[in-house]
């Protein structure tokens, strides 16, 4: 019985603290690429403008929501749900910090940990793209139909990217549960060097590119190429439900800066020192600072590259990122093999 | 680990599921709701539309598709592999290279089709089997 509290507890305050990342995400988006573009931002609702998103969602919550004559409404119902679902569930298996002991009982904070978090993830992120498909198909209009069969191709191109990206992963930690990735991140190599995955510098790079890809960010935001069709997939949807194809894809990018931390930054892994309550709280701190920084990174790469266009976003993913990956599986698995094995003759 | 694991996913399923459908439903009841032909045409930017949503798009997507399954499962293979990479040794990352070896001749011959580009115009695509019938015709 504990257990489901417990698990409820987790459940919530995952919920809670995804809630109020989004605010504060969409907030410093704005912020940030309107000083990168010369411009104040959002600065009116509460201080330096924080409240903007808050406002914006209330506002967007009393707006009409209408659907298109020619919609099939289920499924034109169903599709923000469906978006929003899969990218709160992928938050599930991520670990934000140390486990933490208090009274004499340790808690980890994560609110569940699997075996098999790799494939999970890679699973539940990819029903995203039923959302986005089944958003443009059922708004019976060109515009959503076009956008949507387009975000689709791009989102399963890239997810293979993703997918191989993690494979030299798995092969040096040898596991596959997010905890225990984190976990054999936490030593130092020779030279005091933290022992993060970041080693595997190709894999970090394929994964943050076919990142901003999974989460149709520029320069890969085709799906929203406003000059060619329009809104994209959710050009027919408006008020709260167009609020929740938003609200997932900024959860889509902190998961997937959350992601890149712990795959490749050590996850919670930093400096502790201080009284043991501070001691307890800065893994936190450090996983909350590398996130950022990912996430900043995304902000910035929007200000500062233009979009691509659609042949050179699938050729780019099937004619490069694709063998490059292929290749350095390869690399990497001759490498580990070397380092574990010896060399094969020997 | 045990299906306990998963109740924490069921319980975040059920929260996201609850609060999406009371909040679309809260918000149904308080916005407006004042449906208009024009407000309800499908979006055409401002003109009337003159084209129903294409019934088909282009077969390029579905290619995008099925490779997708391909690469994918391969994705999970080297997964099952690389977790238990340890016990296999040598004999192992051979085996692997020769799968991955394979699946590389995969895409290379994919690729010399031409399945991966886009855009291509009919014309140059198919140049050789258009051709030839005219020449036999002159």
């Amino acid at each position: 019985m504990t257990g489901v509290l417990l698990a409820a507890v987790k459940v919530a305050v995952a919920f809670g603290f995804l809630m109020g990342t989004v605010i504060v995400l969409v907030w410093a988006e704005r912020r940030i690429v309107a000083f990168m573009q010369n411009r104040h931002g959002p600065n009116r609702a509460g201080p330096a403008g924080i409240l903007q998103t808050a406002a914006d969602g209330l506002k967007l919550f009393f707006k009409e929501s209408m659907t298109p004559r020619k919609a099939e409404f289920a499924l034109y119902i169903a599709a923000p749900v469906l978006a929003v679902v899969p990218a709160l569930l992928v938050f599930a298996v991520i670990p934000v910090g140390a486990p933490i002991t208090i009274g004499g009982v340790t808690y980890t904070l994560q609110v569940t940990d699997l075996d098999v978090g790799v494939l999970y993830v890679l699973a539940v992120s990819s029903l995203g793209v039923y959302a986005v498909t089944l958003a443009g198909w059922s708004s019976g209009s060109k515009y959503p139909l076009l956008g949507s069969v387009r975000a689709a191709a791009q989102m399963i191109s890239y997810e293979a990217a993703l997918g191989l990206a993690l494979v030299p992963v798995i092969m040096f930690t040898g596991t596959t549960s997010l905890a225990e990735i984190v976990e054999a991140q936490g030593g130092t190599f020779g030279g005091g060097l933290p022992a993060w995955n970041l080693v595997l510098v190709p894999s970090f790079v394929i994964f943050l590119i076919a990142g901003f890809a999974e989460t149709n960010r520029a320069p890969f935001d085709l799906v929203e190429a406003e000059q060619e069709i329009v809104g994209g997939y959710h050009t027919e949807y408006s008020g709260m439900r167009f609020a929740f194809f938003f609200l997932a894809e900024y959860i889509n990018v902190f998961n997937m800066a959350a992601l890149t931390t712990v795959f490749f930054l050590g996850g919670w892994h930093g400096p502790r020192f201080g009284p043991p309550a501070v001691e307890m709280a800065l893994p936190v701190v450090w996983f909350l600072a590398k996130t950022w920084a990912i996430v900043f990174l995304f902000i910035w790469v929007r200000a500062t590259l233009p979009r691509v266009r659609y042949d050179q976003l699938m050729a780019f993913g099937w004619k490069r990122l694709i063998p490059v990956s292929l290749v350095w599986i390869f690399l990497s698995m001759v490498a580990i093999g070397v380092r574990r094995f010896g060399l094969p003759w020997a | 680990m045990t299906l306990a694991d998963y109740l924490p996913i069921a319980l975040m399923a059920l929260l996201g599921l609850g609060f999406s459908v009371v909040t679309l439903w809260l918000s149904w009841k308080l916005a407006p709701n004042r449906p208009t032909a024009e407000k309800l045409a499908p979006y055409e930017c401002g003109i009337v539309p003159l084209q129903e949503p294409a019934e088909r798009f282009p077969v390029k997507f579905y290619l995008v598709a099925m490779l997708f399954v391909i690469f994918d499962v391969e994705i999970v293979f080297l997964f099952a592999w690389a977790v238990r990479m340890d016990e296999f040794g040598w004999a192992g990352i051979a085996a692997v290279g020769l799968f991955m070896a394979l699946l590389g001749e995969t895409l290379a011959y994919v690729w010399k089709r031409g399945a991966l580009d886009w855009n291509v115009p009919y014309r140059r695509r198919y140049r050789r089997v258009v051709a030839e019938p005219l020449e036999e015709a002159a």
